[in-house]
């Protein structure tokens, strides 16, 4: 499925506090990572709504995620966890219509880690490459393709 | 405040030192009214904390907490930042001190540095970088650390390296070396040619007085200084003749001479834009370089090219032009000359002084030479003698070995020198060159006579001799030996004594004074006594000067000539030197032997037969080992590639370092620690074994930020180490060391458990004696160490020894039951201890701050922040050693003493921007866009033009533009023009990031009227170009999405106004212990009306149960006379037998009623609340507490002693158990008092009777700090000290005689005592009503039930509720001073508050929609700062902008969509996202 030439669209909300400025230490040590991630910045991930998520991938992201302190260390004491929460909603969301969860996520560093914040971009930038495009993709032709998941169901369920 | 009486009082106060401490400090004093001058030893803020990874016991990430607060202070426009500077003296008195800050050049604008960093990857020095503890390198120029404030960099510039202090020209050899080092040779030549015309001649026969210098000489060779520069010109010099300079000055310079110093000056004349000419009596230019010097040792074209490019400038060189003979000095200056240099050298030889010089044969060795070089070689005969040892001498001996007739072989040569080798004047080069081409060298003799025959020479009689006295100038002098007379035949002698003026010289320098050989001058201005006539070089003012010293001349004389004719405009050249710096001698131990790179040379025999140049030149490889030998003596080198590659122009390296005087109030020492250096600790192998780190390294390995980015690798061979150990009390509780340095212990869990997480197969061991975990939430961090299996031994080794081979490191140790045991481990962190820090010492020496027997600041009983000079105050671990939190607190609390001593001066010195009122805006968004280059670091990688002409094109853009940097004062003043010129109402720059940026930009918009929110930055730097600088295609397709999206964002966003809410002046203070006391005292001190409620009928709380204190002293009595003071204070209401109640309200706004026990209420308004309930002992029944009474407690035992009780003197012994019913599953926490209280009583006990046995059972003994030397007391005095764990309490019997079991674990038996009194340490509990008041004020309790305060580290006396604050034993089992400081703190932090006139609130805040809302009570409950309520009236959610803290929790979860976060509304989001995949039509 993976097609190497594909290059995802990815949308990524990151607190002020930590990822946001892990983000600026990646650039700092000059890590590089995939060009596909557009940085949102939030005051705290805890105002990441779920609309937010999908709302991106309705514009056309191929993957959406958020990047909020370490749990524990939130800035605003446990807006990370909300987010973490919703993330988890907004990937149930997607099960429903169809469209693979693992195109939301949420991750959590601290400011001091542009290796991981690197290392997360890289990371998820694979796993949206390994999805394909997303299925909201194109010219508001929403669910024309059918999902990656949903076609493997529809096979495994043909008679041989 | 501003009463309209003028202050007494200077309203400034100094803080020094940047730590974390010194930060919160210099915010609580600028936020509560006062200037505040921050200073700092290093070129940035942040101390130690910024060097952390992780930060105990919570783990929470270092930067992460460290970094705001580092921002915050940065932009407070009342805090002025000093870094690089030392407090040298404070004169004046408490209240108006004068202070003398000494400040290091950083060599960097901070002004115009914009932190692009492009001088780094330019900068060839690279030393080890102290930020990562030397684990990694960073460059001469450098950011402390990424995070860095000031956001400046700096010049890591020791003082001028030998060689260059040593240069006459002050070349920076250490900076070509290192350009050479990374095979930069273009720019190497650049650094050698800058100061020197004559590059190339000086890479072969100057006499380098830099070798002779060079630091590494005194490890092995000097490095071949001159070589290298021979090498960089060979290589690199110019191929070309260089483009003619325009003349740019009216006034002509004639130059006398075209020698080095002649041409020099005309190469510095020709630069600074004068016509000049130069007159040379010769038919060749070059003077003595050209005819004193023979090919094979200067060959004639290498000068020549040197000549070609200065006379290729546009200088005027006139050959056979004979001073005194074809013009005069007084002829040029009427020809229209305005300046003239005299530089005609000496250009004939002294006359010999011995008989028959006469004879045919004689020669003198100048004009030997001259001829020589000019291609007319005198007749020699077969044998030579040379007289003299310089450098003259061997050019001459080593030309006439080369003038070999055809026919025969090369002629004999002998140097005939008075004094020895050692003496030789001559270079050591050419004197071995020389005996390598066979010539002979006689020492030791005296020409007496030449011998003729003829008519012709025919010998030379000597006489030998001896050295004796040194003369005037050092060296010995040669004593001829009586009758020691010998011969020589020779058939040619050449004298080579000295050189003298040419006499028809002087005819041509009418009016110029000469005497002897040399013009008179003044050596400041190389001026003679004739107006407009200087002179220099050999002819000025002493004898023959080295090629070196005659460039220098030539280019002083074209700096005073400038200065002449411009008068007003000075040049100075080498007037403002750095001093001399080079390593030291324990730096120099470090460095490996490495002989020097040797240059290749002809052979001997072979060369002797012709002109060839000797030595070959070093090869590309050879030049590069050579170079890297060099030990970067002065780290910058000053090759100036940082001023080349600066695009700002921010480079200062001719700043020097300056004083300043400072007047201010008081002075705050928040100095910190230093680490102690386990070096000086020979057995554990730190510096000596690679494998052993100190835990400060340790740190710095494991940040993600770090050198290994957070991999745990051995140093030895970058393996993951399997087995770990951490040894405890490196530098504490040692003869050296008699404290406890209280953090220690913390760490290493948190390290331990830090290696679990990036090494899971890994467990580590700890080496201790004590777990020290008396602090909040200490003891919980142990819990989890242990439960995820750190295994701890209680054990102190004494040697780590390392297998070489494997450098695996085996650690000898002694269990609790006295047996041996031996652990290998592959990795070994010392728990290095806090010492005084030596820089604050000094400083407190200057301040006259007296210190304590430790080193440590030396503080008063009750008076925990007071120095022994009034005014000033230290915070931290100066005062003893602490940990975060507590320095957090004290500098809050130092804050509150400089309040309080400077009240009357309070808003005196602060000031408030103006701002231009915001003009109306158009209604439709006009976005004006503003791409920054930021020198190379955006535009190396990213089509910055092309991302400026797509932002034209987006919807609502009127206006998009490129700028180098766009945060420099042009850019910003140019954004300014354009938001008037073009209508701008909305502003987006493309940059960097928003974090450091931001507020820059924002306030550009407030200065030209527009509101500040009307502001969006895309982030094209770190989060582009940096992270994708091989992608560049891509990186600008990026940046352009960026930019889209910011461009939408920006339509979308609208005007915030921040408003002034009202703020009632006044405090209530809940609580009348010695903090709740103390805390009022001090607002009441500051001027605030404070309410001092305390629910019983004193003050003074638990505290006045104690007997004495460890120092000694009744508390009682400090209690009492605080109580007075607050009496005494008009501002402070004392509210006894009274509880608070109704509190409502928001910050600034409180209102609550006073319940006095008669049911009188008093309604009182106020700012803030400070809780300061304090805790209680407890009574549990537990070893007969309570059944007996020979078992008491703690408090009990201090109303005996104070009510001197008989049953004291009785006790014939006396037993102690500490943590009585603590550090078990039902108490897990430490009460941190007890082990210090129990231990002075036992010592007190101990002391009256000493023959009486005192037990003290302990499960750990906390003497944290410096009370650890009561506990080394009571050792040395005999109280026995048995340890116990909660698997073999204490075994006491109380029915009838009291009996304790234990077990002794040393002896490996149960023992049994029968003590008549048995004390109780028993914990300490929350207060009674903590439940009550935590439910009145909405602030949350821990588990145990004490307060829980915002944040461990950084906010320990806030709540997260804004406006309520905490101290004292409420938070936490507290001593005394610790419980005062505290209490200051809370005052200080409420200070900061209460001075403010109103309130700020609005901004980037919540807001319900009073329509939409439900009232269902989702935001109630959400918020963690409890700042919704239901109104009352309206029956909806209301959320005081003053309180809100802006992280939209709410509105996330608001089911009706009723609240909106201003500034990132759903629109603006929205906006961003849809323009992520938005095409341009």
């Amino acid at each position: 499925m993976a097609d190497h030439d594909f290059e995802p669209e990815i949308i990524v909300f990151a607190c002020h506090y930590c990822a946001y400025a892990a983000a600026d230490l990646a650039g700092s040590m000059r890590l590089q990572y995939p060009t596909n991630i557009r940085m949102i910045k939030l005051p705290c991930t805890g105002k990441l709504e779920i609309i937010h998520l999908l709302k991106a991938l309705e514009a056309g992201a191929d993957g959406v995620y958020a990047a909020g302190c370490m749990e524990g260390e939130c800035h605003y004491l446990k807006g990370n966890l909300w987010a973490r929460k919703r993330v988890e909603y907004a990937k149930t969301l997607l099960v429903e219509l169809g469209i693979e969860p693992e195109r939301v996520e949420m991750y959590n560093m601290s400011s001091a880690m542009g290796a991981r914040f690197a290392e997360v971009a890289n990371e998820f930038t694979e796993r949206i490459r390994q999805l394909g495009p997303s299925p909201l993709r194109g010219d508001g032709a929403a669910l024309d393709v059918v999902p990656a998941t949903v076609a493997a169901t529809a096979e495994e369920g043909q008679p041989t | 405040m501003s009463t309209g009486t003028p202050a007494k009082s200077t309203g400034a106060a100094l803080v020094l030192g940047g730590g974390v401490a010194g930060i919160q400090c210099s915010l609580d004093l600028a936020e509560g009214g006062y200037k505040v001058y921050l200073v700092d030893k290093s070129s940035a803020l942040g101390g130690h904390m910024a060097q952390l990874d992780k930060t105990f016991p919570t783990n929470d990430c270092s930067m992460c907490t460290l970094a705001p607060k580092l921002v915050e202070a940065g932009r407070h426009l009342n805090i002025d930042i000093v870094t690089n500077s030392e407090l040298t003296a404070l004169e004046g008195a408490p209240g108006n001190f004068t202070a003398t800050v000494y400040h290091h050049a950083r060599f960097v604008d901070p002004d115009k540095c914009t932190s692009c960093g492009e001088c780094v990857p330019v900068c060839p020095i690279t030393v080890d970088d102290q930020y990562n503890e030397g684990l990694g390198e960073r460059k001469a120029i450098y950011k402390l650390y990424p995070q860095a404030i000031p956001h400046t960099y700096v010049v890591d510039k020791k003082g001028y390296a030998p060689c260059k202090s040593n240069c006459p020209v002050e070349t920076s050899a250490q900076g070509y070396i290192a350009l050479i080092a990374e095979g930069r040779f273009a720019d190497a030549y650049r650094v050698a040619a800058e100061p020197n015309p004559f590059p190339s001649v000086c890479g072969r026969i100057c006499a380098h007085p830099c070798e002779a210098a060079c630091t590494r000489g005194s490890v092995d060779e000097p490095i071949s200084i001159a070589g290298l520069k021979r090498f960089v010109c060979d290589t690199a010099g110019p191929t070309e003749l260089p483009d003619k300079l325009p003349v740019t000055q009216s006034e002509k310079v004639a130059i006398v001479g075209g020698g080095p110093a002649g041409l020099s000056c005309a190469r510095d004349l020709a630069q600074l834009g004068y016509a000049t000419t130069v007159f040379e009596a010769l038919p060749v230019a070059g003077g003595m370089l050209r005819v004193g010097i023979p090919d094979h040792r200067l060959p004639h074209d290498v000068l020549q090219k040197e000549i070609d490019q200065i006379v290729g400038l546009g200088v005027d060189l006139r050959l056979n032009q004979r001073a005194g003979v074809d013009f005069t000095v007084d002829g040029l200056q009427k020809d229209g000359y305005s300046a003239v240099f005299v530089a005609t050298g000496l250009q004939t030889s002294a006359p010999s002084p011995v008989k028959g010089d006469d004879l045919d044969g004689c020669l003198p060795a100048v004009e030997f030479l001259r001829e020589l070089n000019l291609g007319n070689p005198p007749v020699i005969g077969d044998r030579v003698v040379v007289i003299g040892g310089g450098d003259v001498a061997f050019d001459t001996a080593r030309g006439a070995a080369r003038l070999t007739p055809a026919s025969s072989k090369a002629p004999a040569v002998t140097i005939a020198y008075r004094r020895t080798r050692a003496e030789m004047p001559a270079s050591a080069e050419e004197i071995d060159e020389g005996l390598d081409e066979q010539v002979k060298i006689e020492y030791l003799v005296a020409p007496v006579e030449i011998i003729g025959s003829g008519g012709k020479v025919s010998a030379i009689k000597l006489q030998r001799c001896k050295l004796g006295e040194p003369d005037e100038k050092g060296r010995r002098r040669p004593e001829p030996i009586p009758d020691a007379y010998f011969e020589i035949p020779c058939d040619t002698v050449i004298f080579a004594i000295g050189q003298a003026i040419v006499e028809d010289f002087r005819s041509g320098l009418d009016g110029v004074a000469v005497e002897g050989n040399a013009v008179t001058i003044d050596e400041q201005t190389m001026a003679t006594g004739h107006s407009g006539v200087f002179a220099g070089g050999d002819v000025a003012p002493t004898g023959p000067l080295t090629a070196i010293e005659a460039i220098a001349a030539g280019r002083k004389a074209a700096a005073n000539i400038h200065n002449y004719l411009r008068g007003e405009q000075l040049v100075s050249l080498w007037t403002d030197s750095l001093a001399e710096y080079r390593p030291g001698d324990a730096e120099l131990a470090k460095v490996t032997v490495e002989p020097r790179v040797h240059m290749p040379e002809h052979d001997g025999a072979e060369r002797r037969r012709n002109w060839v140049e000797v030595r070959t030149g070093y090869t590309e490889e050879q030049a590069i080992a050579e170079a890297k030998r060099c030990l970067q003596c002065a780290v910058c080198s000053e090759c100036m590639e940082c001023v080349r590659a600066c695009g700002p122009g921010a480079l200062l390296h001719e700043e020097r370092d300056s004083e300043r005087q400072l007047a201010v109030g008081a002075v705050v020492m928040a100095t910190g620690f230093d680490a102690h250096d386990p070096g000086e600790h020979g057995e554990y192998g730190y510096r000596r074994y690679p494998n052993v780190l100190s835990a400060l390294e340790y740190e710095r390995m494991l940040s993600a930020s770090g050198p290994t980015i957070g991999d745990v690798l051995r140093p030895s061979d970058d393996a993951h180490p399997k087995r770990i150990a951490f040894i405890q009390c490196v530098g504490s509780r040692d003869q050296d060391h008699e404290y406890c340095s209280s953090v220690c212990c913390m760490y290493a869990n948190k390290q331990a458990l830090l290696t679990m997480d990036h090494l899971p197969d890994v467990t580590p061991e700890v080496f201790l004696m004590d777990m020290r975990a008396m602090g909040k939430g200490f003891d919980a961090f142990y819990q989890r160490a242990l439960d995820r299996g750190v295994k701890f031994i209680r054990s102190r080794p004494s040697t780590i020894k390392e297998d070489p081979l494997s450098r695996n490191l085996s650690i000898d140790w002694e269990d609790e039951s006295g047996h041996l045991h031996t652990s290998e481990y592959d990795f070994v962190v010392l728990s290095v201890g806090l010492e005084p820090a030596r820089k604050a010492q000094e400083a407190a020496g200057k301040l006259g701050v007296a210190l304590n027997r430790h080193g440590f600041c030396e503080l008063r009983e009750y008076a925990p922040l007071d120095t022994s000079r009034e005014g000033v105050f230290v915070v931290g671990p100066f005062g003893e050693p602490k940990d975060i939190p507590d320095s957090v607190a004290q500098a809050s609390a130092a804050a509150a003493k400089v309040m309080t001593g400077l009240a009357d001066s309070r808003g005196t010195l602060t000031v408030d921007k103006e701002y231009p009122a915001e003009t109306p805006m158009e209604e439709e968004p006009r976005v004006g866009v503003f791409v920054c280059h930021c020198g190379s670091n955006i535009a190396g990688v990213i089509d910055v033009e092309s991302v400026t002409d797509y932002a034209t094109k987006l919807p609502g853009v009127v206006y998009a533009t490129d700028n180098m940097y766009t945060c420099s004062s042009d850019a910003l003043t140019l954004i300014k023009e354009k938001i008037v010129e073009e209508k701008l109402n909305r502003v987006v720059v493309a940059s960097c990031t928003p974090r450091t940026h931001e507020p820059i930009f924002q306030d550009t918009l407030r200065e030209a009227g527009l509101n500040p929110f009307l502001f969006e930055m895309a982030n094209i730097r770190d989060q582009a170009s940096w992270v994708h600088a091989k992608e560049p295609e891509r990186a600008t397709a990026k940046a352009k999405d960026l930019v889209r999206m910011s461009v939408a964002r920006a339509r979308m966003l609208e005007p915030l106004y921040k408003v002034d809410v009202p703020l009632t002046h006044a405090a209530v203070v809940i609580g009348g212990g010695i903090a709740g006391m103390t805390a009022a005292l001090a607002l009441g001190d500051m001027g605030y009306e404070v309410h001092l409620v305390e629910r019983t009928a004193t003050l003074g709380g638990h505290v006045l149960e104690i007997d004495r204190t460890l120092r000694g002293s009744k508390p009682a009595e400090f209690v009492a006379e605080l109580e007075q003071r607050l009496v005494d204070n008009p501002n402070v209401k004392i509210h006894l037998e009274s509880e608070l109640r109704d509190f409502q309200g928001f910050i600034g706004n409180f209102s609550s009623v006073v319940v006095a026990a008669d049911g009188k209420r008093t309604p009182i308004e106020h700012g803030v609340v400070i809780v300061a309930t304090g805790a209680r002992e407890e009574r549990p029944t537990l070893y007969g507490l309570g059944a007996s009474q020979k078992v008491v407690t703690g408090m009990d035992l201090e109303k005996m002693f104070a009510a001197d009780d008989p049953a004291l003197a009785a006790a014939k012994s006396v037993g102690f158990i500490l943590c009585a019913g603590s550090l078990d599953d039902n108490k897990p926490y430490c009460s941190r008092t007890c082990c210090a209280q129990s231990i002075k009583n036992a010592i007190r006990l101990k002391q009256a009777q000493p023959d009486r046995p005192v037990y003290v059972w302990y499960k750990e003994i906390r003497t944290f700090g410096l009370s650890e030397e009561y506990y080394t007391k009571a050792r040395e005095l005999g109280v026995i000290f048995t340890r116990y764990d909660n698997d073999s309490l204490p075994d006491v019997s109380a029915d009838g005689a009291l009996k304790v079991g234990y077990r002794d674990p040393y002896v490996g038996r149960d023992m049994e005592v029968a003590p008549d009194l048995l004390v109780l340490a028993t914990p300490t509990i929350p207060s009674e009503g903590n439940d009550k008041t935590s439910l009145l004020l909405k602030v949350p309790l821990t588990a145990e039930g004490f307060f829980l305060e915002a944040h461990v580290k950084l906010r320990p006396v806030d709540f997260s509720s804004e406006g309520i604050f905490l101290c004292g034993s409420a938070h936490y089992p507290k001593g005394i001073e610790e419980a005062i400081s505290q209490a200051y703190a809370a005052a200080g932090r409420a200070a900061s508050i209460l001075a403010k006139p109103a309130l700020k609130a609005g901004g980037v805040v919540a807001e319900v929609d009073q329509e939409k809302c439900a009232a269902c009570l989702t935001c109630v409950r959400v918020c963690p700062y409890e700042v919704p309520i239901i109104d009352v009236a309206t029956k909806k959610a209301k959320i005081e902008a003053a309180a809100c803290q802006g992280c939209g929790v709410c509105v996330a979860e608001c089911p009706a969509k009723a609240i909106v976060l201003h500034h990132y509304t759903d629109a603006q989001i929205f906006a961003k996202e849809e323009a992520l995949t938005m095409e341009l039509s």
